[in-house]
């Protein structure tokens, strides 16, 4: 056997942990412009990244099997949380998702984003894959519960979300091309059902991305600013601090969900490449670590955690540009914002807890 | 099953997973790819389009308000109106330290504790962008002072708005309601875009139920910003469309008697127009200040007004369940003539009290010698309870809930503001579900003199009356007659309803019932022979004390050692002329004792103003 690297003895993946680092460089970097060069809204940021980090390198000590105990208990709890929301919660701008712990408020819809993952992992990694029938409509269920109670605060941007990690896993999991075409087939039936059940203020969302010009003062007012600014910076951007449209405030939510715009009219398609480049660069990353982990949850668990991950950019980017409904999905790790950010560092520490656990049998 | 094989084939399993995981790596680079396009369409293809446009972006536009609507009496007096103010704005996201600069604002202007609570509220709730309240009602000299250091404070504005103001305060404040500011809940609801300059909401009454009218619709303007954001110049305006003026029923002048004449008792007083349902007089005591609803109430006064055992805050009018007594009794009198159970020459026997047969239960008279041989007339004028007490048990219960009911007793009244009770019409089916009993005969008989299960709002018994007033013809009572334009004053009249129409099978049952009602004020013996007394008029009423607890078998009570609040309600209700009817009243005095000797005068002050104005209200 090979000696130890350094990695695999302090259990952090160099080249993850590298990436993950420029982003957030960058997210700094656009927060300080895009916050009216506020140095204490950086400072505040860097502090939530730091805690982060610290976080994601504490979780990546843990052995997988450890993590693959928890999944049960974690999901369980996760569940219990979101029911308490519906009693107990705090409201914010007319949704009930915050618990408020007298420290702190949060999110336990947060919890879940990481809980789902690994209980479904956790099923499925039980039995030979691919699933049989029963299995994928048990783990169907897994993750619908959670979502339905997370959609229902309403928060349909993070329910979209631990939609997307439980089912990618599922995906992964092998599970067969047919019963993939039915599922869709029931989704978009679903989608009149969803309709029905959707908040006013969902609705007029949807309705105003697909015809934003239509209300330019409510809910169409994001989406046209942010494609103005997008627009507006051209190939090579305004330059850093130069943007027009964030500065001038017509930009509303800039260093949270919109972040992107300002990144766009600042640095420019160029910049935009470059960005697209880093997140490749993590998402190849954590699919490698996916194909080379030693046990089946490791392969799920990773792969379908870096699925959300580009979920993320995908939808956040989406909204940004105008081709999704504004659903309150920030730019991964490079928004403002603690808590999405703490979830996701945790995410990236399993990932590495399950690349530097790996043993390699001496010949 | 042989354990081996489910013993996991790790190489098939990890060939399926790396399978997977490439088509998601390709799936992941189509989407990556869409992206880069939609980027390279808006920043390369797009990008003149968008220069120019965020070239105009230096354009904002910004809500404007429409102004709310005014509210006027019948007799034009202004009942609502917007009172301009100025108050301290600021924008969150514009200002570093937001403690620090609310202690610098202190030295120049008042802010109170409750003020910086009700900001920091406000902040979680609102975009960091948008500019909130701090301190409401600056005066002049607070105004001018900011003025002068305003260049210190980047972030922070005087705001000019306009004020709700209620002149009449507690006079009106159960039919006007009133509007605050607007909370979470309303959100949910109303048209963010038209709401987007609005802060205020009807919560309450004609505030409430005519808000659409009395909102109007919102207005933008274009105005050009430098580049911190202040406005430099307005560069087009699209004009808001102001809320319509809202015309109400009420008659001021009769309101004020009718206030006047309660002498601050809790009770309510209702006086329509039985023709059209016009609603003259609404009163509902003790009211409140509206006016401290505005901009929010504290804590404190709200905790008072709610503790209070006067419960100002009830509006007794709609929502004051009280037993009717012996205002029932003219319609208990036409569902017996109408079901053929009496005739209004046949007489009951009346020795003080009634039993029914094989029960020891005594059934009492208010009058403890009887009055002896009873026909229909001299049971309404005189209120003879054994009378009722045979009819109800010769109805039973199921004519008599049909009956009532048909008088609207039991219903809503469909008067045009929220909040309206039911109140309860007893019936078998009703105590089965609710009390899960059978019916007893004993109910039906305290039925009859408007005892026992059966409550009723002052509104409905104003309907009652007013629909017996028209003979059978229902009226919708209405607080709104017309919305005027407030631009143009174009007067625009609203319908009235008529609903229904009860209809019996002899006319003559209407006019046998209404002489009866005039006898009680007009006839010798009459109940309320004082207050008909010298009017210049005909009218009709009958009175009703409800009891407010039992009194056991066999004792009698002394007004003066019972509390004030077991004290018998007062009841009234009345129209005038009897010849044709131009109002219908009905009136409750809590605890005021007799309805001949409290609730009587009261009708009696209210008809003999609105008879000897009577041409100048029709006029109104």
């Amino acid at each position: 056997m090979e000696e130890q690297s350094l990695g695999q003895r302090l259990h952090i993946d160099f080249p993850l942990f590298f990436g993950i680092l420029v982003l957030c460089i960058i997210g700094l970097v656009v927060i300080y412009s895009a916050g009216g060069q506020d140095m204490n809204l950086v400072y505040r940021q860097a502090v939530k990244l730091l805690i982060a980090l610290v976080g994601m390198v504490i979780i990546a000590q843990l052995p997988p099997a450890e993590i693959a105990r928890w999944s049960i208990g974690l999901y369980l709890f996760g569940i219990v949380l979101l029911i308490l929301v519906i009693f107990y919660g705090d409201v914010g701008k007319g949704a009930q998702r915050w618990l408020d712990l007298k420290i702190f408020r949060f999110q336990p819809s947060e919890i879940m984003k990481l809980s789902v993952p690994m209980m479904v992992a956790f099923y499925l990694a039980d039995k030979s894959l691919p699933p049989p029938f029963t299995r994928v409509i048990a783990a169907c269920v897994l993750i619908t519960i959670p979502v339905l109670l997370i959609a229902k605060q309403p928060d349909l941007g993070t329910a979209l979300l631990v939609a997307t990690a439980g089912f990618s896993v599922l995906f992964i999991a092998g599970i067969s091309w047919r019963l993939l075409t039915i599922m869709g087939g029931f989704a978009a039936a679903g989608a009149p059902l969803l309709w029905y059940f959707m908040h006013d203020y969902q609705k007029r969302r949807v309705l105003t991305f697909l015809n934003p010009e239509n209300d330019p003062l409510g809910a169409g007012y994001h989406t046209i600013q942010s494609k103005i600014a997008i627009g507006s910076g051209g190939f090579y951007g305004k330059g850093w601090l130069n943007g027009t449209q964030s500065h001038l405030e017509f930009l509303p939510e800039r260093s949270t969900d919109f972040i992107f715009a300002v990144f766009c009219e600042e640095f420019g398609m160029l910049g935009v490449l470059f960005l697209l480049c880093i997140y490749l660069f993590i998402i190849s990353r954590g699919l490698y670590i996916a194909i080379n982990a030693q046990h089946t949850f490791g392969r799920l668990l990773a792969s379908g955690l870096t699925l959300t991950f580009f979920v993320y950019i995908f939808v956040n980017m989406g909204m940004v540009t105008g081709q999704l409904p504004v659903v309150g999905v920030p730019l991964p790790l490079v928004s403002h914002g603690g808590t999405s950010m703490v979830t996701l560092m945790i995410g990236f520490g399993i990932i590495m807890a399950i690349h530097t656990h790996r043993r390699f049998l001496s010949f | 099953m042989a354990k081996e094989l489910t013993l996991k084939d790790q190489d098939h399993e990890s060939s399926l997973v790396a399978r997977r995981v490439y088509i998601s790596a390709f799936i992941i680079l189509l989407l990556i790819i869409m992206i880069i396009s939609r980027i390279f369409y808006l920043t390369v293809l797009q990008h003149d389009h968008y220069s120019t446009l965020s070239q105009s972006n230096r354009v904002k536009i910004t809500p404007i308000p429409p102004i709310r609507g005014l509210i006027y009496s019948r007799d034009g007096v202004i009942l609502a109106e917007n009172k301009p103010t100025f108050s301290l704005g600021v924008v969150p996201e514009q200002i570093d330290d937001i403690d620090e600069t609310i202690g610098q604002l202190k030295e120049i202007v008042s802010i109170e504790d409750s003020d910086i609570e009700r900001f920091k509220k406000a902040l979680k709730k609102k975009r960091r962008f948008e500019n909130i309240p701090l301190r409401l009602n600056l005066n002049k000299e607070e105004v001018a002072l900011f003025a002068v250091n305003r260049h210190r404070f980047y972030g922070v504005d005087v705001v000019a708005g306009l004020n709700r103001f209620y002149p009449l305060g507690e006079k009106l404040v159960h039919t006007i309601g009133y509007v605050a500011r607007i909370d979470e809940d309303d959100i949910k609801q109303l048209d963010e875009s038209n709401y987007s300059g609005t802060t205020h909401i009807g919560k309450l009454g004609i505030e409430k139920s005519y808000e659409s009218l009395l909102h109007g619709d919102v207005g933008y303007q274009q105005v050009e910003v430098n580049n911190k954001g202040r406005v430099i110049r307005v560069l087009d305006r699209t004009a808001p469309k102001p809320g319509e003026n809202i015309h109400l029923t009420i008659d001021l002048s009769l309101q004020q008697i009718a206030i006047d004449a309660l002498e601050n008792r809790r009770g309510a007083i209702v006086a329509m127009d039985p023709r059209n349902g016009d609603v003259l007089t609404f009163v509902s005591s003790p009211g409140y200040d509206p006016n401290k609803f505005v901009n929010g109430i504290d804590s404190k006064s709200y905790n008072l007004l709610l503790a209070s055992k006067d419960k100002p805050l009830i509006n007794r009018v709609i929502q004051g369940k009280y037993p009717p007594g012996s205002t029932v009794k003219p319609f208990m009198g036409l569902v017996g003539l109408e079901n053929g159970v009496r005739v209004n020459a046949d007489e009951s026997w009346c020795p003080g009290w009634f039993s029914l047969k094989g029960h020891q239960h005594r059934y009492r008279d208010w009058k403890k010698q009887g009055h002896g041989h009873t026909n229909l007339h001299k049971a309404i004028m005189q209120s003879c309870d054994v009378y009722f007490y045979t009819l109800a048990y010769e109805l039973g219960i199921d004519r008599i809930y049909e009956g009532m009911s048909r008088f609207g007793f039991g219903q809503i009244t469909g008067i045009d503001i929220s909040g309206e009770t039911k109140a309860l019409m007893p019936s078998r089916e009703w105590k089965r579900n609710a009390l899960g009993q059978a019916w007893y005969p004993g109910e039906t008989l305290i039925l009859g003199i408007g005892q026992g299960y059966a409550l009723a709002t002052p509104l409905q018994l104003a309907k009652a009356t007013a629909t017996l007033a028209n003979k059978g013809h229902i009226i919708r009572p209405r607080l709104v007659s017309s919305t005027s334009n407030s631009i143009t004053n174009e007067v625009n009249a609203l319908p009235n309803h008529s609903v229904n129409k009860v209809s019996l099978s002899n006319s003559a049952y209407w006019d046998d019932v209404i002489t009866s009602m005039k006898d009680v004020v007009h006839g010798i013996g009459g109940t309320a022979w004082r207050s008909g007394l010298n009017a210049e008029y005909n009218f009709a009423g009958k009175t009703g004390t409800a009891q407010v607890i039992g009194i056991a078998q066999d004792k009698e009570y002394k007004k003066e050692e019972i509390a004030e609040e077991f004290q018998d309600h007062a009841l009234f209700i009345a129209f005038a002329p009897v010849e044709s009817p131009r109002i219908a009243i009905a009136i409750i005095v809590e605890n005021g004792g007799g309805g001949s000797k409290t609730a009587a005068p009261i009708a009696r002050k209210m008809f003999d103003h609105f008879m000897n104005n009577r041409d100048l209200i029709n006029k109104g």
